[in-house]
């Protein structure tokens, strides 16, 4: 059964770095804002007449998060 | 701050979905073909290329790999670029991911009706190909994590997190399910053996569900269906959670496919375990996808996207309710080796992963080609379509599995099964199997309907050009955080020695775990020989044959089992199989006592069953197999074979290579004989030989021929 070694340091390996992932994106503030993330997804659509919107929008977010 | 013009590849994008289209009706017709080989094997067509063996790997392979990755990948395309206001990372790489992936899936179409097989579930392209696999893999983890590192956009959305998962896991289970030595070009042996290879085989097995169907899909699921609604996420405080508590969870349950198998227990506790955990976050996801749409409901009435997205994400909430039940183990006693399992992943399959699809495929041709859809009556017809044929096709086979199962188990007063012939529980779910071939002609209609609406829809408009956009970069603050955490991690010298130590224990794992691996092959059953050269061969076109996909070779330790069978499978048998043929569902019988006790049939009787399975037992659904009477066998890969397996660590004597024809044509010629005995002409090198020799094999491990 040794081969359990391998699949439990290798699925450990993953774990590891999915908890490094998550380390980093909950320190970098990846999920400070849990709210509007969810509705900017919705507004990215517009094309160039509407680009204005585009620009508001990710330059609101920006101040935010500084 | 000044701002970037750039450009979203929408050419990529449409790509990836005329392959989902083509490679999705694929699927589907060879999925019916199968289907309809079951109640009327007529439709093997008597040709060694359309036989089940090999048909259902293909059925498979096209279900996951061709059309559901060429969705995932359609979809990735596009929702990426725009959740991350960056166009591709290289527009080189996203067009070598694409044409080597369609690539890979015509090998694999060619390959696999010609028999060329691992013989593992799901990974069942040869050597090649897999190198191929993981090459294209990791150029779609360039090109995602260059965009990435590009991108204009603070905040990584939940589903990009997805599509991260999926790529990293992937690439892991693929490399290490797929470690096998080379034989020739197109034959290989796995690196492991027995009872180590399925428990690899099913850590991949379980986690190519989970991180190729689940992951990504559920990406998929978070950017579209708000999009669709035009509602944002129920809770993205939910997605978060959903997210990261799913994929630490995941991949410890795969030992629940190898419940009362020669597994450890622990390793089956182990599995059974962390898939009832699975239920919490699995129904967090699905009900967080459904109250997208608290107070849209008015509008999943009229909208067939709305529609197709809501039973997708139900289904998807019904298998996972499902698949915790089945790892327990009382329930896993009736729903394994039986059609229940075919109900259980075609509610995903098709449900879920295909219901989503056509949904994206929906929503995204209208965008892509800058027009309407052609017609929403005709996707009401197609969602009513597909839908139906999901009921008609899954309600039959959980029927069959429950009803093969308890006919299976029924034991008459005087303890004696009121069923003994096998044949006679599979007679009785011949009307189901009708019954399922007509849901999935329902669901092959629908798809073609929709072929029919998307190139009308595609016709009436014409390519979007890749719109610009407009967006801040996000440089500055990057950098500013990587000073930070590297001061994070000077200032702690203990997390920074762990972090180094697990580093370094990475490394010594991969090197040393193959070792411990052979070594451990060593026979604790000192009965158990290797394979005669002549068996050898003979598994190899067990192998090539896919008779693994309806034989298990795996005997439970219920009464029901070895009161038909004999006795129960020990984890000792099997030390010397490169790969594990335990198989994982029971069309026909077990196979692993063929060779002794009550099961053992002679020689004449393989050999005219192989020629017309009727002739000996009348009414049986397995194909014909007239070419392994007349083709004959060269041999030359013989030595190679031997000192493959030497290297795997069985022990051939030094120098076996030169003596193995000999010992082959030796054990040939008595079976020759035998035949002749019975009136059968035939000469030792033909591959019936082989095949008999190693059905011969089967179970004397333990037991006296």
């Amino acid at each position: 059964m040794y081969v359990m070694f391998l699949l439990m340091g290798a699925s450990l390996m993953a774990s590891l770095i999915f908890l490094g992932a998550y380390i980093w994106s909950v320190r970098s503030g990846q999920f400070d804002d849990k709210y509007t993330p969810s509705v900017r997804i919705l507004f990215d659509d517009k094309k160039k007449s509407k680009k204005s919107d585009t620009e508001n929008d990710s330059g609101i977010n920006e101040e935010e998060k500084k | 701050m000044e701002m970037e013009k750039f450009r979203y590849d929408n050419q990529i994008v449409r790509m990836f979905f005329w392959a989902t289209v083509v490679w999705g009706v694929t699927a589907f017709l060879v999925g019916l073909t199968i289907a309809l080989q079951l109640p009327a094997p007529v439709f093997n067509f008597g040709t060694s290329w359309l036989t089940f063996g090999r048909l259902r790997p293909l059925h498979t392979n096209a279900a996951i790999f061709a059309f559901v990755g060429n969705g995932i990948f359609m979809g990735y395309y596009y929702a990426a670029q725009r959740l991350l206001k960056a166009r591709n990372f290289s527009d080189t790489l996203s067009r070598i991911h694409f044409w080597g992936w369609n690539a890979i899936i015509v090998a694999a179409a060619i390959t696999l009706p010609a028999g060329l097989t691992t013989a593992k579930e799901y990974a069942e392209l040869e050597w090649p190909i897999d190198i191929a696999i993981a090459l294209i893999w990791v150029a779609w983890g360039v090109n995602m994590i260059g965009t990435i590192i590009k991108r204009r956009e603070k905040h990584m959305y939940v589903a990009m997190w997805f599509f991260i998962a999926t790529f990293v896991t992937i690439a892991m289970l693929h490399i290490v399910n797929s470690l096998e030595v080379p034989v020739s070009f197109w034959k290989s042996y796995s690196l492991y053996a027995g009872v180590q290879d399925a428990l690899v085989q099913w850590w991949y097995g379980h986690n190519a569900v989970a991180f190729f169907l689940t992951t990504p899909y559920l990406g998929l699921m978070y950017y579209y269906m708000p999009k669709a609604a035009q509602r944002p996420v129920y809770s993205y405080r939910l997605s978060v959670i959903h997210f990261w508590a799913l994929i630490f969870l995941y991949i410890w349950a795969g030992p629940h496919h190898l419940l009362y198998s020669s597994t450890p227990d622990w390793a089956q506790t182990l599995g059974t375990v962390f898939s009832i955990m699975l239920i919490a976050p699995s129904w967090g996801g699905m009900l967080n996808g459904l109250l997208t749409l608290r107070g849209a409901w008015d509008r999943v009435r009229q909208d067939p996207i709305l529609k197709f997205m809501v039973v997708a994400v139900s289904a998807y909430g019904m298998s996972t309710f499902e698949g915790p039940m089945m790892s327990l183990k009382n329930y896993n006693a009736i729903s394994h080796f039986t059609d229940y399992t075919i109900a259980h992943v075609h509610i995903g399959a098709l449900g879920w992963n295909g219901l989503l699809t056509f949904g994206l495929l929906y929503w995204l041709a209208p965008r892509l080609w800058n027009t309407k859809l052609y017609s929403v009556k005709l996707a009401n017809v197609h969602f009513w379509l597909a839908t139906l044929g999901i009921i008609f096709y899954v309600i039959p086979m959980y029927w069959t599995g429950i009803t093969q199962a308890l006919l299976w188990k029924q034991f008459t007063p005087e303890g004696l099964l009121v069923y003994p012939n096998f044949l006679e529980t599979v007679l009785q779910l011949i009307p189901m199997y009708w019954t399922r071939a007509f849901g999935g002609t329902l669901y092959l209609t629908g798809s073609l309907v929709m072929v029919y609406n998307l190139v009308k829809t595609v016709k009436s408009g014409s390519p979007v050009e890749d719109e610009e956009m407009e967006a801040a970069p996000l440089k500055p603050i990057e950098n500013e955080k990587t000073d930070y955490k590297h001061r994070w991690l000077e200032a702690r010298p203990v997390p920074f020695i762990l972090l180094s130590f697990i580093a370094v224990a990475i490394g010594g794992l991969v090197e040393f775990v193959p070792m411990f691996v052979v070594k451990s092959n060593i026979a604790t059953i000192s009965t158990v020989t290797p394979y005669t050269p002549l068996e050898l061969e003979g598994r190899d076109l067990y192998i090539r044959e896919g008779c693994f996909n309806c034989h298990s070779q795996m005997i439970r330790p219920f009464r029901s089992e070895t009161e038909r069978y004999g006795e129960y499978s020990k984890a000792g048998e099997y030390v010397y199989d490169h790969p594990f043929l335990w198989g994982s569902k029971r069309t026909g019988p077990d196979l692993h006592r063929e060779g002794v006790g009550k099961l053992k049939k002679p020689d004449a009787w393989h050999y005219n069953h192989m020629d017309n399975p009727r002739s000996m037992s009348p009414g049986s659904i397995m194909p014909v197999y007239p070419w392994l009477l007349t083709r004959s066998n060269d041999y030359a890969k013989l030595p190679k074979k031997i000192s493959a397996m030497r290297t795997l660590g069985v022990p051939y004597p030094d120098g076996y290579e030169d003596q193995a024809l000999g010992d082959l044509k030796k054990q040939a010629e008595g079976i020759v004989g035998n035949l002749k005995d019975s009136g059968i002409e035939t000469s030792w090198d033909k591959e019936i030989i082989a095949l008999i020799a190693y059905l011969q094999k089967l179970g004397t491990g333990i037991l006296p021929r």
